[in-house]
């Protein structure tokens, strides 16, 4: 749209605007999520070593070790100390699975006053929904090539 | 066995930094990074490139959520070695079965016993 | 009376009698802490929801209000007010407790000058002798309708700004009820500018142009300079849209930095990791003018100001459906009698 007054197209509204906002500390925020991030997957194996050393079977381990931290994630997220993580961890806190249960948990307690089936139980899929849909319909596709390709060999 | 310890760091650690880049250079939601990382995972497994990751990483390559695209993927590919044409349908979702179920009832329950509470 | 553009002069001077405020504890604490009437500090205000939590900040602003002037609510003429939520439902669940006619208003941030604005039209016609403008948002309510669960793990951009959790009401009466308190002098109603922002999450930048059309419509209108104010207030621009709204009146040839302030730069502590950018919602000028600002005019530390509320007009359905953001921005001339 063009105004009387301003004199720059949106395009370079939108340049300029890029060029005055405050940046992320970039480096700074990488060194974080790193540090959580990587934390977050030593605890996972500590907990797949311990089930090994159980005599447990690795693929049993492994399965474990995803619930185990799925359940952490859903715990801190309860008693409100994930989204201090979060905070300073950024995708440290946000691409591991536990980041996947916070994205479960966090929504379905607030709109808990609207009700546990249509308020918890409809939004707990808000932000996860979308993971679930994408990574199963994508696995469906593979699914198929590979057998196409089997049918073919 | 500090050694292992120090792969996975690293690995998951590497895993994450690209997401953080994603977020603060793009302006991507967390919910639609979720969704290109666990895609990334279906597909990098599929053509192979994911599994020497895991290998190397181990926890650091199975615990960020392109670890979950990883058992999806395998679980499709082995049912499908296995029961044919099936195994498109029943292999991703019965390998991640414990982590959805886990999902849903933590989610609940610790959805259930939580109060809203301002940062 | 219509002059310019845009503007109307109050020929009837409109008085501002009183105001009240009520905010959150972050609020409460903050910079301005001390000028807030009331200061809860449990941001659930002893209710088990958000919404039900801001219809209590409202209706404690107007009930507060009510009581410095040693009225009831069936005294009040009209009642213009407006929050962030959806359907406006915290005002309308405070006004189902006040049986004043009530007219409801969106104008998202810019609602509490959209709302005196009225109320000073009202008056000045002579339709009404005791109207109260009155405008609240609140930090969970906000983040629940707009953004992010608060719970989510998530980190918010440097640019993003932090709701304000408050309500801040002014009751307007005519020119004759005597005392010396500020009048109304103009109003210069915005409109609508887009400059193709998309991010939510530097909602200065969406606002700023809205700002500036409305600074520099109502400076031409009325033949003052920037020079002329102690003070142009704007509501909540942040760090970012101060900037830049100072550099688009400066590429226009007009100077505001010496004489321009903002409510979201002043209510919060700017080093604090959470407020980023600074103060927005409804509730930020709404707060910040009921409060501090006048009492500022009252105590003639200030005596003429324009004070300015933006609002950014998007929905999370339009920003899903990649729309930009088309903002607002209105402007009202408080000033002491000579």
């Amino acid at each position: 749209m063009e105004y009387d007054k301003i004199k720059m197209t949106e395009k370079e509204y939108s340049e300029y605007v890029e060029g005055k906002a405050k940046k992320s500390p970039l480096f700074k925020n990488i060194a974080f999520a790193f540090v959580t991030g990587g934390f977050i997957c030593i605890i996972g194996q500590i907990i797949s070593n311990i089930c090994i050393s159980y005599d447990i079977e690795a693929k049993d381990a492994s399965t474990i070790s995803v619930v185990s931290l799925i359940f952490l994630g859903a715990f801190l997220t309860s008693i409100n100390l994930y989204s201090k993580i979060g905070k300073y961890a950024g995708a440290g806190s946000v691409i591991p699975i536990t980041g996947f249960s916070n994205s479960i948990v966090a929504p379905a307690i607030e709109y808990k006053s609207e009700g546990y089936i249509l308020g918890l139980g409809s939004n707990m899929f808000k932000i996860a929904g979308p993971v679930l849909v994408y990574s199963i319909f994508s696995s469906f596709i593979v699914g198929f090539i590979y057998w196409l390709i089997l049918l073919v060999k | 066995m500090l050694m292992e310890y120090l792969k996975v760091f690293i690995t998951g650690g590497i895993i994450c930094s690209i997401g953080q880049v994603l977020i603060d250079k793009t302006k991507l939601t967390p919910a639609r990074i979720l969704v290109i990382f666990v895609v990334l995972g279906v597909i990098f497994t599929a053509i192979g490139i994911y599994k020497p990751i895991v290998d190397f990483g181990k926890a650091g390559a199975t615990v960020p959520i392109s670890g979950f695209g990883y058992s999806l993927a395998n679980g499709v590919m082995e049912a499908v070695k296995e029961k044919g044409f099936m195994g498109i349908f029943t292999g991703g979702v019965t390998a991640t079965s414990a982590g959805i179920t886990a999902a849903i009832v933590f989610g609940y329950l610790g959805a259930l016993v939580a109060k809203p509470k301002v940062k | 009376m219509k002059i310019g553009k845009q503007t109307i002069k109050l020929q009837n001077t409109p008085k501002i009698l009183e105001t009240s405020s009520a905010v959150g504890p972050k609020e409460g604490s903050g910079p301005l802490g001390i000028y807030f009437d009331i200061k809860c500090s449990d941001v659930f205000y002893g209710e088990k929801t958000f919404e039900k939590a801001e219809t209590m900040f409202m209706k404690s602003a107007i009930d507060n209000l009510l009581y410095k002037l040693n009225l009831k609510d069936d005294k009040i003429d009209y009642i213009f007010a407006g929050d962030l939520l959806n359907q406006c439902i915290a005002t309308g669940y405070c006004m189902r407790e006040l049986q004043i006619p009530f007219f409801g208003l969106y104008g998202a941030c810019s609602t509490f000058v959209e709302s005196l604005i009225l109320s000073s039209l009202f008056v000045n016609s002579g339709y009404g002798d005791k109207v109260i403008a009155a405008a609240s948002s609140h930090y969970c309510s906000a983040e629940r309708q707009f953004r992010l669960p608060l719970e989510h793990g998530n980190q918010k951009s440097p640019t993003a700004q932090y709701t304000v959790t408050g309500c801040g009401a002014a009751l307007v009466v005519p020119h004759s009820f005597g005392k010396k308190v500020p009048s109304v002098t103009y109003v210069t109603p915005g409109r609508i500018i887009d400059m193709g922002i998309k991010d939510m999450s530097n909602m200065g930048a969406a606002m700023a142009p809205a700002a500036f059309d409305t600074i520099i419509t109502h400076l031409k209108d009325t033949e003052r300079t920037p020079e002329y104010y102690d003070a142009i207030i704007t509501g909540d621009l942040g760090k970012e849209g101060t900037d830049i709204l100072i550099d688009l009146c400066r590429d226009y040839g007009v100077d505001i930095s010496k004489v321009h302030r903002d409510c979201g730069k002043e209510i919060f502590n700017l080093n604090d990791r959470d407020v980023n950018a600074g103060g927005s919602g409804c509730g930020c000028i709404a707060t910040v003018f009921s409060s501090f600002f006048y009492q500022e005019l009252k105590e003639k530390r200030l005596n003429k100001i324009l004070l300015v509320a933006t609002g950014a007009l998007m929905s999370p359905i339009s920003i899903g459906q990649g729309e930009s953001i088309p903002s607002i921005a209105h402007a009202i001339a408080i000033e002491n009698e000579v």
